[in-house]
């Protein structure tokens, strides 16, 4: 059985990250040079990962399946990054990060870990104006802040609805400057399909080369998965349509555990569904919740336009359930409370699965902002509006912009209709306190990795942990392993080890080619995604969840008997490259049902029916369940539970309060 | 709504292609360009046919990974649209609808309407950056920037490096692309130290890479979905000829 050691460093909390960098091991500057490490993923943290390893000296390969590093899907982050710089003299501070965080995760991460985050947060905004990146700014030139849920400070950077657009051209940025200094070589459109491991360590990776359908072989010293979260297992999600889990699926069957597979992250505010011919679902940023209120009509079944429904027969249900937090309460409460709202018939919208979420009243109290601003006096109510929206457009622009497209309604005049959508994973890859997976030498930065959200992750500190960990934690932590790796030579990729792991990526090819079925990828994937959806979505109980893995058993074998793939694997087949993804999901999906049926508590984002307050709010039980839950492949269908005890010195874990 | 699609077919960077007639029907108005393009992959998967490959990712108008011609336009009808948000509401039942891969010798097809636009990754390594390592920087707020210079690098900072600019233009010429990253960075005090350096250096990569010149026809700005202003192309001539001057 794999030891799980968390390797959180001894002393106090606040000198624990301090500690470990002026003890650990490094690397002289010339021995980097013959070291090569090989990055899988080139968003946030894995841009990030790949330049900042390159300056210390290392030579890096990094591999991305789109066609450029760019594309990366933390690119959609809208709303913005939290950092803990107490730039508006609200109260903020490393520890009330620490602490907003621990809280929001709902007791279910690691202390030490969540601390650090908090502590180089603020790093992360300093290096990012340094590359350029156009945050908003006051008109004293100074950088301005916005609220996200979970808090009551205002420690939110932002650029516009463009985050993590901005952010991720930085990192790209600095990504492209060394791969023009030659110290990091790019394979775009290439996937990996599997780790190669030697003698106990991760020691490369064989990856396709999507246009000519070859594989290849990749040795490192190290190798560092950078791959993003799994949520497109539900089919729809506000995921890109190529964001998968196969790099860390193929990691996970090598022997990497998977922490908290079940802690998914539903966000309150996108745009509901439309149709069956819908491929993705998009998120409404959770910014907007700092100048919308959320409501739904007082009587069911209401059918009036939600402008001629009078403001006493509206129910702002957040703000009359949560008078302290608000519209501004975590997601997962968020969801909850809408989803309860429109369960029980009070929903808006044609399919009656959406509710409100409304600009009037804050864009008049703009307007009269603005209006003193500029000395008009007594404007009209149209002048006001005018004004108001004004600076609604300049905060959420694009995001309105962006809602008219799809839904053809102007929300500058009628509320937007939202729903919750499945959005982020909390749970991925096991990793200790260095970001090292139960492979050594196999390291999982970002969404990839379960370890910063705890049960539940609070907004704009996704960028955050992305950025954490690929400028400031792993240039430190790999030295730690690498360091004592310096006497290895590059091993070449004719050894056996690279020719067994490139037979067994070429085995699974041809199976899946020669399956020739009659349904598509994307037909297994919907099936796949509904039952994940309905029984292991925001709500879960022992019955559906037992139900969904003997579905998600039948989806699987269907799928290895009757799935097709047309066209060949010598040449770009994006059937096949979806088919192997989906080949993924359908084996994550019984595992998360398998780790939610484990969880008989309620936390954060996973919600037992069984668990709860009397007020319907999730009910942890840390008796029995305040750990870890970290999974060890067997085979297909098996696997064996490891557990990490979560220890809380500084916080005291309580029922979550945000009323 | 049912529609005619007529739609480049090239099985790889060598052989030739064609346009290939294809039906679709019911084809709901609430439905995405490329969710029209689902239905059509699904029928011919189901033929035994080989889907048409394009090139797609976060479908919410900011990977810039979607790049069709449509009709004659880089991302179809809709003013500042990508592809991906582009909805069949645009269209009319019984519409003929003809999608092209961009064209420019410096995007080569790699499949059907697939291209490859490395080129603009090479541009961005050439000089599209400050050149500053992790860890180096000071705090934020020491560099203050005034609200309309950080908001104008915004502006040219929204480009997605989707190339509809290269598409749109009759010399495909990559100045609207170039002259954004230029632009946002020669506005920011953090950039100007390597001002010179940047600009000459991306604008001496984007010839080797085969685009063409910009002669004003302002197809670029027209067509771009994020609608990255020309200004920014006026901004970097004089980047340039300052560079020049130096």
């Amino acid at each position: 059985m794999t030891k799980l050691d968390s390797k959180i460093p001894e002393g106090p909390l606040e000198t624990k990250w301090t500690h470990y960098k002026s003890t650990i091991p490094l690397v002289n500057p010339s021995n980097k040079r013959s070291m090569e490490v090989i990055i899988v993923g080139s968003g946030l943290a894995g841009a990030s990962a790949a330049s900042s390893l390159a300056e210390l000296g290392y030579q890096v390969k990094c591999f991305c399946f789109q066609d450029s590093p760019r594309r990366a899907h933390s690119i959609a982050a809208q709303g913005g990054i939290n950092a803990a710089k107490n730039y508006q003299n609200d109260g903020d501070s490393t520890f009330r990060l620490f602490y907003d965080t621990v809280k929001g995760g709902d007791y279910r991460s690691r202390e030490g870990n969540v601390y650090r985050l908090a502590e180089v947060s603020a790093n992360i905004i300093d290096q990012c104006v340094a590359q350029g990146v156009p945050f908003a700014r006051e008109y004293g030139g100074y950088l301005s802040n916005r609220s996200f849920g979970g808090t009551q400070v205002q420690r939110t950077f932002y650029a516009a609805g463009q985050t993590g657009q901005q952010l991720l051209l930085g990192a790209y940025s600095g990504l492209e400057r060394q791969v023009g200094l030659g110290t990091v070589k790019m394979y775009s459109r290439h996937e990996m399909l599997e780790i190669v491991v030697i003698d106990g360590k991760a020691r490369g990776i064989i990856a396709r080369d999507l246009i000519s359908g070859k594989l290849e072989r990749h040795f490192g010293h190290a190798v560092l998965l950078c791959s993003g979260g799994y949520g497109n297992v539900f089919y729809l999600s506000t995921n890109a349509m190529g964001s998968n889990v196969t790099a860390a699926w193929k990691a996970h069957r090598r022997g990497a555990l998977f922490g908290n597979p079940c802690f998914t992250q539903i966000h309150p505010t996108c745009i509901p569904v439309s149709g069956d011919h819908q491929s993705k679902l998009t998120l409404m940023s959770e910014s907007l919740r700092n100048d919308g209120r959320i409501w739904v009509p007082k009587k069911k079944d209401d059918s009036r336009k939600p402008v001629d429904i009078p403001e006493e027969e509206r129910d702002y249900y957040l703000e009359r359930r949560y008078p302290a937090f608000g519209n501004l309460v975590p997601r997962d409460v968020a969801s909850r409370a809408a989803k309860e709202r429109c369960d029980a018939g009070y929903g808006v919208g044609t399919s009656k699965m959406a509710v409100y979420l409304d600009f009037a009243f804050n864009t008049l109290r703009y307007g009269k902002v603005e209006a003193n601003k500029r000395s008009i006096h007594n404007p009209s109510q149209e002048e006001l509006k005018k004004l108001g929206q004004e600076v609604i457009k300049e905060k959420y622009g694009n995001l309105f912009e962006m809602y008219e497209k799809i839904t053809g309604e102007n929300p500058y005049e009628m509320p937007m209709r939202i729903y919750p959508a499945v959005h982020y994973t909390m749970g991925g890859l096991w990793v200790d306190y260095e970001l090292m997976t139960t492979v050594p030498g196999l390291y999982s930065l970002g969404e990839a990795n379960f370890s910063d959200h705890g049960a539940n992750r609070l907004g704009a500190s996704a960028l955050m942990q992305g950025l954490a960990d690929g400028y400031f934690v792993i240039p430190y932590t790999i030295g730690s392993y690498l360091s004592k790796d310096i006497s290895t030579k590059a091993i070449p990729t004719d050894h056996a080890a690279f020719m067994d792991a490139e037979k067994n990526a070429q085995e699974r090819l041809d199976k899946l080619m020669n399956i020739k079925g009659t349904k598509s990828a994307d037909h297994f994937h919907k099936k796949l995604g509904k039952v994940m959806w309905d029984k292991c979505g925001m709500a879960r109980n022992e019955k559906g969840l037992t139900e969904a893995i003997s579905e998600i058993r039948a989806i699987r074998e269907e799928f290895w008997k009757d799935l097709r793939i047309p066209g060949t694997q010598n040449e770009l087949n994006t059937e096949l490259e979806k088919a192997g993804r989906v080949a993924d999901f359908l084996e994550l999906g019984e595992l998360m049902c398998q780790d939610a049926l484990l969880r008989k508590e309620s936390c954060g984002g996973h919600f037992r029916e069984e668990s709860q307050t009397p007020d319907g709010e999730a009910k942890r039980d840390d008796d029995n369940f305040s750990y870890v839950a970290a999974w060890e492949f067997k085979d297909a269908g098996k696997w064996e539970l490891h557990k990490e005890e979560l220890i809380f010195d500084i916080v005291h874990p309580t029922q979550r309060s945000y009323k | 709504m049912n529609l005619t699609l007529k739609i480049w077919r090239q099985k790889n960077a060598k052989e030739a292609g064609n346009l290939v007639t294809y039906q679709v029907k019911d084809i709901s108005e609430d439905m995405s360009f490329l969710e029209m393009f689902d239905v059509l992959n699904e029928q011919l998967v189901h033929k035994g046919e080989e889907p048409i490959a394009f090139d797609h990712d976060c479908r919410e108008g900011i990977c810039g990974m979607c790049s069709m011609f449509i009709n004659g336009r880089a991302h179809g009808p809709a003013q500042g649209t990508t592809t991906c948000q582009l909805h069949m509401r645009k269209f009319k039942d019984g519409d003929t609808i003809v999608v092209e891969p961009w064209r420019a010798r410096a995007f080569p097809v790699v499949k059907d309407l697939i291209v490859d636009r490395s080129a603009f990754d090479r541009v961005i390594s050439s000089g599209g950056f400050i050149s500053v390592n992790t860890g180096n920087a000071k705090d934020a707020n020491n560099i203050p920037v005034p609200k309309q210079d950080a908001d104008n690098a915004f502006a040219a900072a929204a480009c997605i490096g989707c190339g509809a600019c290269v598409a749109a233009c009759k010399n495909s010429s990559a100045m609207l692309f170039v002259s954004a990253k230029v632009s946002q960075l020669a506005l920011l005090p953090q950039g100007a130290i390597e001002r010179e350096s940047r600009v000459l250096n991306m604008v001496k990569q984007m010839d080797e890479e085969g685009f063409g010149n910009c002669t004003n026809t302002y197809a670029c700005e027209a067509e771009c979905p994020k609608e990255i202003s020309v200004e920014n192309i006026a901004r970097m001539n004089r980047e340039y000829l300052r560079a020049n001057l130096k």
